[in-house]
């Protein structure tokens, strides 16, 4: 008998099946999904508002003020986010009032990047949690150059962009490694490859002969990044958008070059539909493991060396700001290409842009975590939208169409 | 004609010689022991501390020098990293036992280097109880791991199952104002996390992985914010339960060394004490086990013979999401005594690494989830006794550890075989 | 007991994979069912075991009607099945498999596993099975594996018992052991259904045959029929695949494979010293039972596993230890046996799949980067050639007919510049057009020059394409004979018996 026992060939083609309705991620389901995510958050909010409980605990008083509450609360909320993240009306000025959609954008950016790098290892067929660890290393990279080495302006800049890239592609290396020669599962590997880059990142920011800042106390923080390594501003100075955006469109047209129309992506995609067959086309399943991860990884140092050489203090680990992870659920709505991760990184960008408007209008934003976790959940399991909405199943009735169009074409 | 003569090949073996890798990092450990604590160790004297002053009866401290005492174990060391040679020798793997015994050892040379010279000595009391305590949430969802993996399921939500146990027993204990009631509604929680998992996994064929990481990025959400916006406006009267008493054990908490360290404890140890064996027991001597194993290795098989391949998926990973939720009561009510923003921290992600470790196997993975308490404890500690060393590679030390057991370096490591994948009625 | 089908029909979309189906087993009796792979033998089994519904038609025990919702059903009532493939847990041991599902249990529920123990070896005793109870699946030979299934089915008191294709894992001789054991049971009193598509087996021990084809029932003929007269019933028409074709221009050794010894996945020896040469412009067919090394003497050539010893040479060149990619830039092409799993990537276009193995150099790459203009040019002019029936290249290969995904791979391989071609089951599981297409193309690449290998199961298959014939009997080859070799001799070598 063969060492690995297959459940049934059905099995395995209709989980793929699964796999790739997320990945091809028709555009009504996502706009479903995305609304019943803001409506459930919506319903947290009325429940959680205290303007509500106070007028429902008085309803025979004010009815009228009772569900005027419940419309508020959800105004205030989602108000508050499109302020903070789009535009402000309440803004004196246009500068002030698009200053929300730039912040949105500076929030995006990172997430696109690291979303990237999740979403490659996707489309080779890997489950890679890593971006977190890899964003570590990288910041350590990235730090290192800009706060102990001295160069010209934006040559300094690049190298620390480099330094990271190299840094976290290094990580993805070892989980590659890990992953080809010894078969071993890469979510349990780049899980452990988290931590154990977040110890090393603290411990780099502990020792004075690493990162330590100057004259620094007794808690890990670095340094700020040299001037001439910093990422500078893209709209002036009035406005916090950097040229990490740059990188980051950058980073969206390389990926979708790499995927879509280069050899490489081409062997990518084809190790991730059928590593057997790959094989047997001459292709050497295990090292293209190895370089799916290292490029992955690259990305994800990019959102390193954003995050990194962006901040005008010293940097603690807080810096990495949950992006690794973010960056699987980016990857996950964008459904793995390179426009859809743009989007995704736009809808999460947005949010962590608004979080601070809610805050001022007495709306916890924590409710976004909510939404999005909601939102990607019902993208990555079509079964629950369909329910809701009780859409038409994909399946038999399209293949049956399709078998028909075969037949006619005989 | 001549019936060809039938060669061995078919039906023999090549011959395979066992992996000598667990040997060579013995080795190296055992030389990194000798070099580094022994013979170029810290001079000066240790101090093993065995009792507590409350203690009834009272075991005298040891004291020995540094140098010495590392430079025995050492030897100690290559002696069993030798007879992990002899067993190679014999084309055996490396026995568990003898990897426990050595990595028992190579602790001791450890906490002494780290003790020499230090007033306090190496308490062990205090590091042995503090190790279970932490080490229960690991263990419990360890357990939810293995109930689930068992049966071909993967759990990556168990550390979203952990922190509604964590949330919902706080917030429950304290209203309700029964910490026991808090415990149950934990449970009852986390098995409803569980369920999610178990039909979007099991019914709906949704690839495991994403559901099970997303699920954790919503049970952080929802808790995050029910923090925010309810729980800690009203902290007194949503987030304060306190923590179960502890309960001694007659006569047996008077037992030196043990007694402090595993009967005199808080009724979630106790339980796990008791989950522990219990779920061993059912997995490898009962019906059931047989059943959900069976299930866990290869579905169809099991529904040729009748048994219904969905409903023991559902219930093994739905129970498992009980016992999670127990583990993550035992993070607030067990031991810390309110809910703290995403208190869970990622034990549930560890709680699958230490399954893994522990080869699904309830004993081992409870081996492998103590080692991880302990050195959660030893950073603590060794920054104590031992100012200045480097305490983040401590906090590596376990997830290394993991990482080379994945890597095949401790025997090969063999799930089972339909784990993660769907079973899909032909 | 007595078992009667009776009109069963069951549907999978549009496939009606049994039409109205009825046959009856009596006590103590071997009912052989008949039919080619896809006739709809297997599905008829599964829903008398109560793994499928059927859409209509109906199951009765001792002539009352009865109806199973699940394998646990049909066992209580006395039906035992053992799969093609077998339904046992390799890590488990024989008597946890034998019981699960039905476990003997003491106090506190806990496995009697002595009970367990002492009623395999009870069955095993009885049969003369010679199995220990404690010996874990995964250690045993396929055919003991077998006796553990069915074990498995007696052990809870299986009347009547239902083996699927039970031979296809056996070497003969293990099948002739099978063939007593079937006949001991059957005298014993209980009743089998036996499927195969091998007639000589239904010669052996039938008592009642039925043929099925394209899921209906074609005939019932006396278990005396003759082979041609079963087979024509099987097939639908007089077996005639001999195909005419031009005599041999034989050139030089293209292929040279030089005592190949190639281990299996868990490290048996499945190919063990294995020599032979294929010249350009002729075929060289390996014949042989399923299982006897040829998969892995493909996989080996190609390269996709590892050679333990000895040499494998292409048109000169050593490619022993080649890579993949450098054994097909060599010049060779592969069929492999299983092309959903390692021939084309479903997911993937037909274009995309006509550029599997050349996404490195040129004409498909430009560079690093796909020339896309190229690529789509070659994908027209292939689809044409190669009579690939779809409206488009972009068309998925999963929403191919199964002979259409043949003829992708087959177009693929020989649609570049080649010197030597091997097919491992170039028409398995494709429909009878399709074959011949695919007969016809791979003669026109002999034709051209090219040494061509076929390794197949399939005897006619053999018989119609080879020039020489090589007969391959549990790692070793028996003998290389000519094209002309009556099959009954080439029979007896697939038995292992040298000419």
């Amino acid at each position: 008998m063969s060492k690995k026992v297959k459940a049934l060939p059905a099995a395995d083609s209709q989980a793929n099946s699964v796999l790739r309705e997320i990945m091809a991620g028709d555009p009504v389901r996502i706009g479903l999904s995305i609304l019943l995510g803001f409506i459930i958050g919506g319903i947290f909010m009325i429940v959680f508002s205290e303007d509500v409980v106070d007028s429902w605990s008085n309803f025979g008083a004010d009815p009228n003020y009772a569900f005027s509450a419940v419309w508020w609360s959800i105004q205030d909320g989602y108000g508050a986010l499109f302020y903070g993240s789009i535009y402000n009306f309440n803004a004196d000025d246009f500068i002030s009032g698009i200053r929300p959609l730039t912040e949105t954008l500076r929030f995006a950016a990172p997430l696109i990047m690291a979303g990237l790098g999740v979403a490659l290892t996707f489309r080779v067929g890997l489950f890679n949690i890593g971006a977190t660890g890899q964003i570590m290393v990288g910041l350590a990279g990235a730090t290192f150059v800009s706060t102990r080495l001295e160069l010209p302006q934006i040559l300094h800049m690049l190298v620390a962009v480099l330094a990271a890239v190299l840094a976290a592609a290094v990580w993805g290396i070892i989980v590659g490694i890990l992953k080809a020669r010894f078969g071993a599962h890469e979510v349990i590997v780049t899980i452990m490859m988290n931590y154990v880059a977040t110890a090393l990142f603290t411990f780099f920011l502990r020792e004075p002969a690493f990162l330590l800042e100057a004259n620094g106390g007794g808690t890990p923080k670095s340094d700020k990044p040299a001037d001439t390594a910093r990422l500078g501003a893209l709209l002036g100075e009035s406005f916090n958008l950097h040229y990490g955006l740059i990188i980051a469109a950058l980073s969206v047209v390389a990926y979708w070059w790499l995927m879509e129309r280069s050899t490489f992506g081409f062997r990518f995609r084809m190790v991730g539909h059928n590593p057997t067959a790959a094989k047997a086309a001459g292709i050497k399943v295990e090292n293209t493991f190895i370089w799916a991860l290292a490029i992955s990884a690259g990305f994800s140092g990019l959102a390193a060396a954003n995050q990194g050489l962006s901040i005008s203090g010293g940097l603690t680990t807080s810096i990495e700001a949950g992006i690794g992870f973010d960056a699987i659920t980016v990857a996950l709505l964008g459904g793995s290409r390179a426009g859809g991760v743009v989007l995704a990184g736009l809808l999460f960008g947005a949010f962590k842009a608004g979080a601070s408007s809610m805050q001022v209008a007495g709306v916890s934003p924590e409710v976004l975590g909510v939404v999005k976790a909601l939102i990607v959940l019902f993208i990555a399991a079509p079964p629950i939208i369909r329910a809701i909405y009780r859409l038409p199943k994909p399946g038999p009735k399209m293949i049956e169409a399709m078998q028909k169009a075969e037949k006619v074409s005989k | 004609m001549s019936k060809v003569e039938v060669t061995p090949g078919l039906f023999s073996q090549a011959e395979v010689k066992p992996s000598l890798k667990a040997t060579i990092a013995m080795a190296l450990i055992s030389l990194v022991v000798l070099f580094s604590f022994g013979i170029f160790g810290k001079a000066g004297d240790v101090r093993f501390v065995w009792s507590e002053k409350r203690e009834v009866i009272q075991l005298p401290d040891l004291t020995v020098n540094s140098m010495l005492f590392c430079t025995v174990i050492a030897s100690l060391l290559i002696a069993l990293t030798l007879l992990s040679v002899v067993f190679n020798r014999m084309k055996k793997l490396t026995p568990i036992w003898l990897t426990c015994l050595f990595g028992f050892f190579a602790i001791m040379a450890l906490l002494a280097w780290l003790a020499t010279g230090a007033a306090q000595g190496v308490q062990m009391i205090f590091i042995l109880s503090n190790t279970i305590v932490l080490a229960i949430p690991l263990i419990l969802g360890g357990m939810a791991g293995i109930m689930s993996e068992r049966v071909g399921v993967v759990n990556i939500a168990i550390e979203g199952q952990l922190l509604t146990g964590a949330f919902v027993s706080s917030v429950v204990g304290t209203m309700t104002g029964n910490l026991y009631v808090g415990m149950v509604a934990a449970m009852v929680a986390a098995a409803l996390v569980s369920m999610v998992l178990a039909s979007l996994a099991i019914k709906y064929l949704v690839e495991q992985i994403i559901v099970g990481v997303l699920l954790n990025v919503l049970v952080i959400g929802i808790t995050n914010f029910l923090h925010s916006a309810w729980v800690d406006k009203d902290r007194v009267n949503l987030n304060f339960p306190g923590t179960f008493e502890k309960i001694p054990i007659p006569l047996l908490s008077d037992i030196p060394i043990v007694g402090q360290t595993l009967f005199d404890n808080r009724i979630t140890v106790y339980l796990m004490f008791l989950i522990v064996p219990t779920l061993w027991f059912i997995l490898f001597r009962t019906k059931l086990g047989l059943r959900a194993r069976a299930v866990g290795e290869h579905p169809l098989a099991a529904d040729t013979v009748g048994i219904n391949v969905a409903r023991t998926r559902f219930w093994w990973v739905t129970l498992g999401g009980m016992v999670a939720g127990l583990g993550g009561a035992a993070l607030t009510i067990g031991n810390v005594g309110s809910f703290g923003r995403e208190m869970s921290a990622g034990q549930g992600f560890i709680a699958l690494a230490v399954v893994i470790l522990g080869r699904w196997q309830p004993i081992y993975v409870t081996l492998g989830a103590l080692l991880f308490g302990f050195t959660i404890i030893l950073r603590v500690w060794a920054n104590q006794v031992s100012p200045g060393i480097p305490v983040d590679f401590i906090t590596m030390v376990p997830y290394l550890v993991t990482l080379i057991a994945v890597a095949g370096f401790a025997g090969k490591v063999r799930p089972p075989a339909a784990s993660g994948q769907p079973y899909v009625k032909g | 007991m007595k078992l009667e089908l009776r009109n069963i029909t069951k549907r999978f979309g549009t496939l009606v994979a049994n039409d109205n189906i009825s046959l009856t087993l009596e006590p103590g009796e071997i009912h052989s069912l008949l039919g080619e792979n896809g006739a709809g033998k297997s599905t008829l089994m599964n829903v008398l075991y109560g793994l499928l519904q059927p859409d209509a038609g109906e199951i009765l025990i001792d002539d009352k009607p009865v109806k199973f919702s699940g394998p646990g059903d049909a066992m209580a009532s006395g039906i035992g099945m053992v799969h093609q493939h077998f339904m046992l847990i390799p890590v488990f041991t024989v008597a946890e498999n034998v019981v699960l599902g039905n476990e003997p249990t003491s106090k506190l529920g806990r496995l009697d596993l002595g009970a367990a123990r002492k009623l395999v070896k009870e069955i095993s005793d009885r049969f003369g099975f010679d199995i220990d109870p404690d010996a874990l699946i995964r250690d045993l030979p396929v055919g003991s594996q077998q006796r553990v299934e069915i074990i498995k089915a007696l052990a809870r008191d299986a009347k009547a018992l239902v083996l699927d294709e039970p031979t296809a894992v056996l070497t003969p001789q293990e099948t002739d052991e099978l063939m007593e054991i079937m006949r001991g049971l059957a005298k014993s009193g209980t009743s089998i259904i036996f499927i195969t598509h091998k007639l000589r087996e239904v010669q052996q021990v039938a008592d009642r045959i039925t043929v099925i084809r394209q899921g209906k029932v074609v005939a019932s003929p006396s278990p005396k029929a003759s082979a041609s007269e079963l087979a024509s019933l099987m097939v639908g028409r007089d077996v005639d695949l001999e195909a005419k074709h031009k005599p041999a221009k034989i050139g030089k050794a293209s292929l040279v494979i030089k005592d190949l010894t190639v281990l299996d996945d868990r490290n048996h020896q499945m190919v063990n010293g294995v020599s032979f040469e294929v010249h350009d412009g002729e075929v060289l067919a390996i014949a042989g039972v399923q299982g006897n090394g040829q998969t892995e003497l493909a996989e080996a050539i190609l390269g996709i596993r590892k050679v333990h010893s000895g040499s494998i040479l292409v048109s000169g060149n050593d490619v022993t230890k080649s890579t993949v990619r450098q054994v097909l830039e060599s010049g060779l092409g592969y069929i492999p046996e299983d092309r959903k799993k390692d021939g084309l990537v479903s997911e993937f276009t037909i274009a995309e799949n006509l550029m599997l193995d050349g996404s490195f150099t040129p004409p498909f790459a430009k560079g690093i980067q796909i020339d896309f203009a190229k690529r789509n040019e070659i994908a027209k002019d292939l689809i044409q050639r190669f009579d690939i029936r779809t409206q488009s290249a972009e068309t998925l290969a999963k929403q191919l007919s199964g002979g259409n995904q043949q003829k992708v791979v087959v177009a693929r391989e020989l649609g570049r510049e080649l010197k030597v071609l091997v097919a491992s089951q170039p028409t398995r599981g494709v429909d009878v057009g399709s074959v011949e297409f695919i007969h016809e193309q791979m003669i026109a690449a002999r034709d051209s020059g090219k040494a061509v290998l076929i390794i197949s199961t399939e005897l006619d298959e053999v018989l119609a394409l080879a020039d020489r014939i090589a007969v391959m009997y549990r790692g070793k080859i028996v003998g290389i004979v000519d094209a002309k070799t009556s099959r009954e001799k080439l029979g007896k070598m697939m038995a292992g018996i040298a000419a």
